[in-house]
């Protein structure tokens, strides 16, 4: 499956369009994209680069468990086979034994942050 | 997911090629002899050395998962008959000794040909073992396993022109090893600020200079390149050469620090330039000039008008590398669509090759591609809006002397020779 991107203005602008920029904010395309970017997320911060976002992005979006669930099930799984993850792979907790290749994937996706502002 | 290829590097002579997967594995390929019995092999890459270099691990501390995949790997130079190379993933590096076994012995005096030990007062005299030819065998060995000395994710490693010490960085260190001693390494660069709010940019490549053991340089997530000489201070945080270009502060946008962020940065094998990658292009900079570089070379300018979308679904953090031809007459970087970009220096001409099944036959010539920005679209092009985006090309690697090159695109490896050769 390919990832398409999304067109929403058909008009088309090239990276030529470098003059006049300050007159016409939507001939520059990053401006333009800035723009769109805008009308979609308007509680988007002003910069992108703060500690917030370069913290995120040293954690990579890892993996948590529990590793006292974790060697517990193992024991168990030696002794009898314990019920399989549910279709709800988000129920790690309570009646089923997480184990890291149930947890869900998570990843790295700073959509909620970095568009959160 | 696990075959994604995450890194390539041929060895220093060119004959052994090295790729590293998402699965913690790498795969040595070797390149064929000239062979009478099959004159059209010579120069093709087939498998010599497969093995397991990394498993997934665990910090039970921070209950985090440690990523098996390799992100990078170096060869060091060949000394003797046996290859060595590191091989890192996100928090431990290991030395690997790949070696030849041709030869098997014959003839203990005690044990059995199937290796059972046998009674030693059955054996009445004594006799020599011979060595008797045997299947080539490729055994891996770690070696070293430097472990423990950062706390953030492992970018890059370089080996020294010294052949003693090497490199490792993470997003705000850079650790500098003796290939002998894995319980000690010092920290020779440190950005990581006393408050984690202060926080503006982070390390995103580091590489050893090729020729003066005491200089090395790093990228940031701010487009900036720092050159440091280790024979100036003990910790190199004030660094020798600063080199950014300047901004035209009238275009800046919500996205100019993201896509200004560097993800390679490469020496040429001169020593003279270096070669940085950042979302939208290849610069070249002289070493001796820091204010600007001395070439800029567009891989894909149409993304520009495509930021907003590239931001949403993260493509616009996606890190490519570069690489330099042998003789630093060209470079190379992947591109989207599994597309790849050679700009010739000399020439000034540039391009843009496809890395794909249906458009590799054994043997036939690679067709040129072109992307159509807008406008009408002429045959054969391809609209930026068919552009497949999950086909990334991050890893290329360049043959050290001749026109061959390996291209990783997802799980599959490509390597085209030049016809010349």
């Amino acid at each position: 499956m390919s990832q398409k991107l999304e067109e929403e203005n058909p008009a088309e602008e090239t990276g030529e369009e470098k003059q006049d920029t300050q007159e016409k904010e939507g001939s520059l395309p990053e401006r333009a994209e800035e723009a769109k970017l805008k009308a979609k997320y308007p509680n988007l911060g002003q910069k992108p680069g703060g500690s917030d976002f370069l913290m995120k992005r040293l954690q990579k979006g890892q993996k948590y468990f529990d590793s006292g669930d974790y060697n517990m099930a193992k024991v168990k799984m030696k002794n009898k086979q314990l019920p399989s993850a549910g279709p709800d792979k988000n129920l790690v907790t309570g009646d089923h034994i997480p184990t890291p290749q149930d947890l869900p994937q998570r990843k790295f996706s700073l959509v909620t942050s970095k568009l959160a502002g | 997911t696990a075959d994604i290829i995450s890194t390539v590097e041929f060895n220093y002579s060119g004959d052994l090629l090295a790729t590293g997967d998402k699965g913690g594995r790498v795969v040595i390929f070797q390149r064929e002899q000239e062979n009478k019995i099959r004159p059209h092999s010579r120069g093709e890459y087939n498998v010599y050395s497969t093995f397991q270099s990394h498993e997934p691990e665990f910090d039970y501390l921070k209950s985090l998962e440690i990523e098996e995949k390799i992100n990078k790997i170096r060869w060091l130079p060949q000394q003797n008959a046996a290859h060595f190379l590191l091989s890192t993933n996100d928090k431990t590096i290991k030395l690997w000794k790949i070696s030849e076994r041709d030869k098997r012995a014959e003839g203990y005096n005690l044990k059995d040909e199937d290796g059972r030990l046998r009674d030693p007062f059955r054996i009445t005299a004594l006799r020599v073992p011979i060595l008797k030819p045997m299947d080539l065998m490729v055994e891996a060995s770690p070696r070293r396993i430097f472990a423990n000395a950062h706390t953030y994710h492992i970018n890059s490693i370089s080996v020294n022109s010294d052949h003693e010490t090497y490199l490792s960085a993470d997003d705000l260190r850079i650790n500098l090893w003796h290939l002998e001693i894995t319980d000690r390494s010092f920290n020779i660069v440190d950005i990581k600020p006393a408050n984690m709010e202060e926080l503006t940019e982070v390390i995103t490549a580091a590489e050893f200079h090729p020729h003066q053991c005491n200089v090395l340089v790093y990228s940031s997530s701010k487009g900036t390149i720092r050159l440091c000489d280790m024979r100036s201070s003990a910790l190199c945080d004030r660094h020798s050469k600063f080199f950014e270009e300047p901004e035209d502060p009238s275009s800046r946008s919500f996205f100019s620090e993201i896509i200004s962020s560097i993800s390679d940065v490469k020496f040429s094998h001169s020593g003279r330039y270096m070669m940085t990658r950042d979302y939208l292009s290849v610069k070249v900079w002289d070493l001796n000039m820091e204010s600007r570089p001395v070439e800029t070379h567009q891989v894909h300018e149409y993304l520009r008008s495509k930021l907003c979308s590239l931001y949403e679904n993260d493509c616009i953090f996606d890190k490519f590398e570069c690489c330099w031809n042998g003789s630093d007459s060209a470079v190379m970087t992947g591109s989207y669509n599994n597309f790849f970009r050679m700009f010739d220096r000399s020439t000034r001409r540039d391009v843009t090759l496809e890395a794909s099944r249906e458009s590799s036959k054994p043997r036939a010539s690679l067709k040129p591609r072109k992307v159509c920005a807008g406008g009408k679209r002429k045959k054969d092009e391809i609209s930026v809006d068919s552009l497949d985006f999950n086909k990334k090309i991050l890893h290329t690697a360049w043959h050290p002397v001749d026109n061959v090159i390996a291209v990783a695109a997802t799980n599959n490896l490509y390597i085209f020779q030049d016809k010349a050769n």
